[in-house]
Parts: structure tokens; C-alpha cells; sequence
């Protein structure tokens, strides 16, 4: 095994870190750290949701991003105004390709960019009178949304446009919710206080609504919380849930539906997969209704197992035996898989720099494929995040925090891992390289990667990128006829 | 004066403050009768906070008002 010791791994930060000036060098040092699995707590060893460096390449989103992009973005019968220039909605359209049952347009929006883009005589003028013009424009045109959410970009904070006025206005006119989320991107240090704000808003606007109303119960009711179906993510995740018995009540947000969020205080078990953009909410539930939340890790068998136990634990008989009859039913499918894919990807060495949980989540998932997590890291995770990851990973391995563009690079040279998993802003950079990648946002365009399904598409994928013959083509013929003389004169 | 919640895991009582994110185990509460409950708390992270003491909560968790005396924040 190629691993670094730790102190490899000490002296391999030490040297990345030799570029910077002191000052940046002093603050950087506290984001990385190297994994001590005894550790009980990260907080003496690493700092987390500081704010980025100037001059540093950083990989973060803002607080805009976190949500409109990541919560509220993928309800699918909400229409999601970016209220202010066009351009932050228009780049950020599509991109994580949150999956829905719908037709775009008739009764579903996320695939269309709202926006009321703001000119010069809007920043002077202020842009209230033409939101309140645009809500009832939406409304003309589209009747079968089921509410709208304004989500405010940077100059709607800072001209100071009373968005809840218009909000609260245009609510009582149309008769249909109407959310103002103050997600203005200047506010907090990276996408995760977007998060925050949008489950706030939803708190505040949504979660209450039915309060009081009749609702068929069942003992089984379940909600999905913090999964986007990205490539049908929650579809992969649901059918093992409702295999075993439950019954899923509303999946937050992709593909979910903003009565499906109302009906959320209903249900007896909030289970929560992406912990850093819906912790808040679930915790608000818990407080308020009662009802208790748990994470759980959808990626790779083992986990899956796992989950699906812990899951069961909160229920009867009839569920255990659900969850036992699911496991064992997908079992020798994953054999299969594990038994295809192993002996290619075994003893691989993988480096990931993903956001929110995915770091951490999908370490079981290639150790079952016997690949090996050298090094991990956050965009905008919290301390509590790595109190989780320490768990998760191998001794004297590396942890990153809010990695800059040039400790990648330099980190993924030293170490020389042989898969990178990252986002799209990493993507070129390391193919340039040679390196093989795939995205773990996006799933590069595949997908699902959740459940006993999506699992048997990672491996396939893993494979697909990790052992592609074009890796073997990227040197230029002469430089390759160059190195060869060289090794013939010598 | 902060906003935190206080909610109980498998190993006790369980302290969270939503503004700055800060989770953390409780390793003493002053008062914890059903009577008189809160006071002084100490955290795992070396923070000590204080709530007023009150009667005991029925039900966890509970959100409650809470001074920051010490500590990191």
C-alpha cells in the first residue's frame, strides 16, 4: 500500500502550505488536517465555516446558491423567482439535474428560470412594484403552480426592497403561499448558511400551513429529508423504504411537491441524508412536532444494510422483518456487482472533495469496491461534519477544509491518488493533469448513485473512468517519441 | 443572550445553538430536578453557558434563552 505515514502526511502539508505568505499560511494550516480516528471531536484540529481568503482560489457557492440551487429549487410544483439580475439564475439553471415527474412548464417549473432581472432603474428605483408585477404574470401564466418562492440575489439585500410586503400582498391576491427567502449571496461565508436560511423560510412559510387539517395516518409513515434526487437519487432511495414497509410521506426536495412538505409534520420518523442543508428543519420538527430524525447513508451495501437496520429499529416486527427481506433479497445482486468490479478498482486509491456529505458517505461505498480513500474534504461543512468524518476514515489519512484551488493540486501530485472525485470547477483541471475524475455533484451526468440500484451504476462508473484506455493517450506523440529516444540514448 | 436548544441523545442531554451551528454534549447541568432545572452547563467543547433555572421541560427538546460565561464560542 502507497499510503503516507502520518508524518508523510505532516511534512506533505508543511511543504503545500511553504507558498503562501505567513499570514495565509497560518490560517490555511488550521483547515487541514491529518485524520486521528481516535479522535472524539474535531475542533482542536480543524477549523471550518471561516471565511475564505482573499486571493485563494476557493470552490464555494453563496448563500443564494444553498437556496435556491440546493432547497428550493427542485420542489416541483413551486415556481422559484431569482429576484434580481438575470444572471445568477440563468447560469445556475439545470445544473444539478434534480429529477422530477412533470411537464416543465404545465405543472412543473425547476427547469425554468424565473427571474426578474434587475436593470439599472430597479437598483435605483427599487424593484418591488415590478416583483408584484411578475407574481401576477406567473400567476396568468402559469395556474398550476402551487406557490412561489422569491429568492432574493445580492442587490435586492442591499438596495433594501421590502420583498415580505410584496410577498405577503401577493399571497392574500393569488391565494396560494408565497415565500420570501433573504438568501442574498453576500450573506454568510459559503452556501451552507443558504441552507440555513432556506429551511428558515420553510419553517416560517410552509411547514405550519396544514396544521389541524385531517390526514390519513399510518404507523409507517416516513419522510425522506436532505435527498435532490440527483439522477433519481430519492427515486433509488424511496422504493428500498417502501419495499420494506414504510410509507413515504413527501421527499425533501427533489422531486417532492410543496403539499408533500405540508404534510411532513405527520409523519413519525424524519430519516435525513444530507445532515448539512436540512439538520435545521428536522431539528425544528423535533422540537415542535415530536418527531424524532435520524441520518442515514444510502451509498454502497454495507451502509445500506446498516441504514436500512437502524431505520427498522425505530419501528415494529413487521418493519424489521422488511428491512432483513430487502437486504436479503438484494444481496447476492450486490455480490455480483462487488464480484465484477472488485478485482478492477481493488486497491485503488481515491481523493474526494465534495460539499455537504458526500465526503464522508461515500467512503463505504469504495471500500466496498476495495478502493482505498486517501484524502477528503468539505467546501462548507461545520465542525459537526468532521466529527462524523474522523469516524468514517483511515488513520493518518488527509482532511481538508475548504481546500484552494493550488492544495489541490499540489496534494493530488504528492499523493498521486488514481481517482479524483470532485465538482465540475475541479474536473478540467485534473484531466489535464491525467488524472482520471469523476463528478460526485453530479454524478457526471449519471446516475442515481443511492440505494442497492444506484450502487451497481457507481461501480459500473468507477470502472468506466478508472480504467478508460484514453488515460494512456494524453501525452502528445512527440513528446512520447522524445522520452523514448531518450531512453534508447541512455 | 443566544437562542439554544437542548434535546437529549443516548448519552444525555445534547446542546445546540442554530445561529452558529454549534452542537456539543452537555457534561453537567447545575440543576436537573424536576422542580428546578438548568443553571450552569458545561460543554464538552469547554464552553460554559447558563439558563434560567425553571421547572423541569415535559417534553425535549426544548429551545430556551441561555448566557454564554465562558468558553470558546
Amino acid at each position: 500500500m502507497a499510503a503516507l505515514t502520518r508524518e508523510e502526511t505532516e511534512a506533505l502539508i508543511q511543504e503545500v502550505l511553504e507558498v503562501y505568505p505567513e499570514k495565509a499560511r497560518k490560517d490555511r494550516a488550521k483547515h487541514i488536517m491529518v485524520n486521528d480516528v481516535s479522535l472524539e471531536s474535531s475542533k482542536k484540529c480543524i477549523t471550518s465555516n471561516r471565511k475564505s481568503l482573499p486571493g485563494v482560489m476557493t470552490m464555494r457557492g453563496c448563500a443564494y446558491a444553498g437556496s435556491k440551487g440546493v432547497v428550493w429549487g427542485p420542489i416541483k410544483d413551486m415556481i422559484s423567482i431569482s429576484h434580481g439580475p438575470i444572471g445568477c439564475g440563468q447560469y445556475a439553471r439545470g445544473g444539478r439535474r434534480n429529477y422530477y415527474v412533470g411537464t416543465t412548464g404545465i405543472d412543473s417549473f425547476c427547469e425554468i428560470n424565473f427571474t426578474s432581472d434587475f436593470q439599472e432603474k430597479d437598483i435605483v428605483f427599487g424593484g418591488d412594484k415590478k416583483l408584484a408585477k411578475l407574481i401576477s404574470e406567473i400567476e396568468m401564466l402559469f395556474p398550476l403552480n402551487k406557490g412561489i418562492s422569491i429568492q432574493s440575489e445580492c442587490p435586492v439585500g442591499l438596495i433594501g426592497d421590502d420583498i415580505e410586503a410584496v410577498a405577503k400582498k401577493a399571497a392574500v391576491e393569488i391565494g396560494k403561499p408565497v415565500v420570501p427567502v433573504r438568501c442574498e449571496g453576500f450573506r454568510g461565508v459559503s452556501q451552507s448558511l443558504g441552507h440555513h436560511i432556506a429551511n428558515d423560510s420553510v419553517r416560517d412559510w410552509i411547514l405550519s400551513n396544514r396544521d389541524g387539517q385531517a390526514f390519513e395516518k399510518t404507523p409507517y409513515d416516513v419522510a425522506i429529508l436532505g435527498d435532490y434526487n440527483i439522477g433519481g437519487d430519492a427515486w433509488a432511495s424511496r422504493i428500498l423504504l417502501e419495499e420494506m414497509g414504510l410509507r413515504v410521506v413527501a421527499q425533501w426536495s427533489g422531486d417532492g411537491t410543496l403539499a408533500e412538505m405540508e404534510n411532513t409534520p405527520n409523519v413519525k420518523l424524519n430519516l435525513l441524508h444530507c445532515y448539512r442543508s436540512m439538520n435545521y428543519i428536522s431539528r425544528h420538527m423535533e422540537e415542535k412536532y415530536g418527531i424524532p430524525w435520524m441520518e442515514y447513508n444510502f451509498f454502497g451495501p454495507t451502509k445500506i444494510a446498516e441504514s436500512l437496520r437502524a431505520i427498522a429499529a425505530h419501528f415494529d416486527d413487521h418493519i424489521k422483518e422488511g428491512a432483513e427481506r430487502v437486504i436479503a433479497k438484494y444481496t447476492p445482486l450486490m455480490n455480483e456487482v462487488i464480484a465484477k468490479y472488485k478485482p478492477r478498482l481493488q486497491g485503488k486509491k481515491v481523493m474526494l472533495y465534495v460539499g455537504g456529505l458526500r465526503p464522508r458517505h461515500v467512503v463505504g461505498a469504495y471500500e466496498d469496491l476495495g478502493m482505498e480513500v486517501v484524502g477528503t474534504g468539505y467546501e462548507f461543512a461545520h465542525n459537526d461534519d468532521y466529527d462524523r468524518t474522523i469516524k468514517e476514515m483511515g488513520d493518518a489519512t488527509l482532511i481538508y477544509d475548504d481546500a484552494t484551488g493550488h492544495e489541490l493540486d499540489e496534494f493530488v501530485k504528492a499523493m498521486k491518488p488514481d481517482l479524483i472525485g470532485s465538482g465540475i470547477k475541479e474536473k478540467y483541471v485534473f484531466h489535464k493533469m491525467g488524472v482520471p475524475f469523476r463528478q460526485l455533484h453530479s454524478w457526471d451526468y449519471s446516475g442515481p448513485y443511492h440505494g442497492y440500484d444506484g450502487f451497481a451504476i457507481f461501480a459500473r462508473d468507477m470502472d468506466l473512468t478508472l480504467n478508460n484506455p484514453c488515460w494512456g493517450l494524453l501525452k502528445a506523440p512527440w513528446s512520447k517519441a522524445a522520452q523514448e529516444e531518450q531512453k534508447l540514448v541512455a | 443572550m443566544a437562542n439554544i436548544m437542548i434535546r437529549r441523545n443516548d448519552k444525555g442531554y445534547v446542546f445546540y445553538m442554530p445561529k452558529r451551528d454549534i452542537e456539543d454534549s452537555i457534561l453537567s447541568m447545575e440543576f436537573d430536578t424536576p422542580e428546578k432545572w438548568g443553571g450552569e452547563i458545561r460543554l464538552g467543547n469547554g464552553g460554559v453557558y447558563f439558563i434560567e433555572p425553571q421547572a423541569a421541560p415535559a417534553r425535549l427538546p426544548i429551545s430556551v434563552r441561555a448566557k454564554r460565561l465562558d468558553g470558546v464560542e
